[in-house]
């Protein structure tokens, strides 16, 4: 997964330049993603992993590192797992404050 | 309107009659109707005329007084029939009824402060004979441009970059310092280009050679300084005013000896200007639009509105994905530089609508936006300003949703992006670009797609430094809201709106634009009106809005704005790339040395996949189609899709160029 989110930020956002890309690194510090490229993001993750991002779960916690993301992905499959066991979350991740 | 061009001889020589033919001949379809050429001693004047007014007597170049002065005169002064009687209760006496003429005797009579007195659209040169003193001016929104040269001991100038580039001595290579600032701003600061060497008069200045030294000098100013009331004027005086301003502005840009037709977006500008036109005319006029086949981006049911409503006569042409590409290349040739949106392909068709419906004039509601307020870069720097004075406020930063209706991008974020797109800081808000420092670092991203030796040569660029010496002295003084005013008036409506989209995509047919809001007496009464009477809380245009009630429909009237947007990237994608493929080839890309051709190639991939692109994305795509257009066409004489055309003289291919990269 972990690769695969990679590959997609660096053909999407840094067009190639891998060595630009640290796991930990924060898209919006570096300017990696900008606000109107995050949907991509959005679009991308949902189809490849079968999840459904809510607007509420649209936040940097979430998606502003191939980490975060990474850890936003499992969290997600986790509760749907869980949800499909019969336990129902609104939604995971870091929820904004 | 018109084509001009000349050289001066600065240290001995003779203008040849044989240059000034070519650099006008490179410009004719700026004035199909006459030419003209004069050359004596060290001056040579040459004209591209489309005749409007006095069409029998207003040859150029023209000259008075025993052809001791003489001119050649793109543009039109509008008050010229007033100056030219308070011209004749001096004494003096015409021959015509021209402009022109106008122009010349009150040069005569004032000297170089005759500018002061003009209102109009103009860039002309004077030959003041007896002085031996060239003396040229622009007029001060930038309508009409003017661009000049040096090379081997001769001053050049013309209308258009491509007639300088005519003269063999004139070597013609992309400026990346030009660049940068178009991948900054959109547009290059004055008097940058995009071409190395060569060289803008700034809207709002005159320039003098004499005696072997140059001398340019603004002449106006926007200057929105906070103006102190001064005694109380009700906000229904003011549109009352604001609504006589606007009729007598577009009175008098209706003189002309041939029919006048204007421009209808949709919007509410162009809409008050033809209702305007059409009192002043008091019969049927004729109208013009542009539409589209999406629905996002298409106005057509306003346009009909507007139409129906003023009982015009119109017509429109619809620009469709495939027309923009197949016109592409032909536009970059006329905007004479970079771009980084399609926007003005769907007006060089306009154009040409209006020059095949017999027209070659037409008024447009240019100029609103930046004086009145109308921009959403106004809102967004009051909302941005109203959120930096409490930072820590959790409501305040949710007007940020308001922002950009129109771009799904936007819409669809969540508050904490929104925030952090839009940031604000104490210390920002005291800065001296506020206003466009989110917009700015949006369109800066499009430079990582530079090529390492661009980058490299514009290591130590600041694009932000042209303007730093460009402000006027009190501008670190004003409020936000008067510093974006200034940021657009000065920068991105000379630099692009009236070039790229108007000046230029006109021309190209042969059309001239008249825009009524850009009276220096709307603009100054603008420049006195609060803030808050441009934008009332968040409803942008309010006192002009106020001012057209009743003279518009109320749909337009009340309608939230809708920015004039055309098909980006995904227009060259849409059937076959062919286009894309030839232009944005790694071979070529490499060539030229601009780009990476790697990083440009994933752009490239990126669209083709069909899947979602950024802002961003699309500026770099367009950005980098346009700029390899532009170094085909002047660097190397090559035309896309196999035609090829003749290289400028003096035309060196980028590789040479290259070296100094």
């Amino acid at each position: 997964m972990l690769q695969t989110i990679r590959k997609f930020v660096i053909d999407n956002y840094l067009f190639g330049e891998e060595d630009k890309l640290g796991n930990e690194d924060s898209f919006m510090e570096t300017g990696i993603i900008d606000s109107t490229g995050i949907l991509e993001l959005v679009r991308f993750l949902e189809s490849t992993y079968g999840i459904k991002v809510t607007d509420e779960e649209l936040i940097p916690d979430n998606l502003d590192s191939v980490n975060k993301i990474v850890s936003f992905i499992h969290a997600k499959q986790s509760v749907s797992t869980q949800t499909d066991g019969g336990i129902s979350f609104q939604s995971a991740g870091r929820l904004p404050i | 309107m018109c084509g001009i061009a000349g050289s001066l001889h600065l240290y001995g020589g003779s203008a040849g009659q044989e240059q000034l033919r070519r650099m006008i001949e490179t410009i004719r379809y700026r004035g199909p109707d006459d030419i003209g050429t004069y050359s004596q001693g060290p001056i040579g004047l040459a004209h591209a005329r489309l005749s409007i007014i006095d069409l029998a007597g207003g040859h150029q170049p023209m000259s008075i007084t025993q052809d001791s002065l003489w001119i050649t005169f793109n543009g039109e002064i509008f008050n010229y029939i007033e100056l030219r009687d308070e011209l004749i209760a001096k004494g003096h006496r015409f021959t015509s009824s021209s402009d022109t003429e106008v122009l010349l005797h009150l040069y005569q009579e004032e000297g170089e402060r005759c500018v002061e007195r003009l209102n109009g659209q103009w860039a002309f040169a004077i030959w003041d004979a007896p002085r031996r003193k060239l003396f040229l001016s622009r007029d001060r929104f930038g309508i009409r441009p003017l661009y000049y040269t040096q090379a081997d001991g001769e001053f050049l100038f013309a209308s258009e970059v491509k007639a300088l580039l005519a003269c063999p001595q004139v070597a013609c290579a992309i400026d990346l310092h030009g660049l940068d600032q178009i991948f900054t701003f959109w547009v290059t600061v004055p008097p940058r280009t995009a071409f190395q060497n060569i060289s803008q008069l700034p809207p709002g200045h005159s320039m003098v050679i004499e005696e072997g030294h140059v001398r340019i000098a603004p002449y106006w100013t926007l200057d929105l300084a906070p103006r102190v009331a001064n005694g109380h004027t009700t906000d229904t005086q003011l549109t009352e005013e604001l609504l006589e301003l606007l009729h007598d502005a577009t009175r008098i840009r209706l003189r002309s000896d041939v029919p006048v037709g204007a421009y209808l977006s949709g919007g509410i500008d162009s809409t008050v200007i033809a209702a305007l036109a059409k009192r002043n005319v008091g019969e049927r006029i004729r109208t013009f639009s542009v539409t589209f086949d999406a629905s996002e981006l298409d106005e057509s049911r306003f346009q009909h509105e507007a139409s129906s409503f003023l009982g015009t006569s119109h017509h429109n042409v619809r620009c469709r994905h495939e027309d923009i590409v197949r016109i592409f290349s032909e536009v970059i040739w006329h905007t004479e530089q970079p771009i980084l949106r399609s926007a003005p392909a769907p007006l060089y068709l306009l154009s040409k609508l209006v020059r095949d419906s017999g027209f070659k004039v037409v008024l447009s509601g240019e100029g609103a936006d930046e004086l009145f307020g109308g921009y959403d870069i106004f809102k967004e720097t009051k909302i941005r300003q109203f959120w930096g004075r409490r930072p820590d406020s959790s409501w305040r930063p949710l007007l940020l949703k308001r922002l950009y209706p129109y771009l799904p991008g936007i819409q669809r974020q969540s508050l904490e992006y929104l925030k952090h797109f839009f940031h604000v800081t104490r210390e920002e808000l005291n800065g001296l670009f506020f206003s466009h420092l989110p917009r700015w670092e949006v369109t800066k991203k499009a430079k990582q797609f530079f090529s390492v030796s661009a980058r490299t040569e514009l290591a130590t660029a600041d694009a932000v430094t042209a303007l730093l010496r460009d402000l006027p002295t009190s501008y670190a003084t004003w409020p936000p809201f008067a510093k974006a005013e200034f940021l657009e008036s000065r920068y991105l409506l000379p630099g692009y709106i009236l070039s790229s989209q108007g000046d230029r995509v006109a021309m190209a047919h042969g059309v001239e634009g008249r825009y009524p809001f850009l009276d220096h007496r709307v603009a100054a009464f603008a420049a006195r009106l609060p803030a808050r009477l441009k934008m009332k809380v968040l409803d942008q245009k309010h006192l002009l809005k106020m001012a057209v009630k009743g003279l518009i429909p109320e749909s337009i009237r009340t309608r939230s704005k809708q920015p004039y947007r055309a098909p980006d990237g995904v227009s060259f994608f849409r059937n076959n790339d062919e286009y894309v493929q030839d232009l944005l080839s790694p071979i070529r890309i490499k060539r030229d040395g601009v780009f990476d051709h790697r990083a440009t190639e994933a752009l490239v991939k990126k669209f083709r996949s069909g899947n979602e692109t950024s802002v961003k994305d699309n500026m770099a795509l367009t950005g980098i189609l346009s700029t390899t257009v532009f170094l085909d066409r002047f660097m190397r004489g090559v035309g896309v899709g196999g035609s090829t055309a003749s290289p400028p003289s003096g035309a060196q291919l980028l590789s040479q160029s290259e070296s100094r990269l």
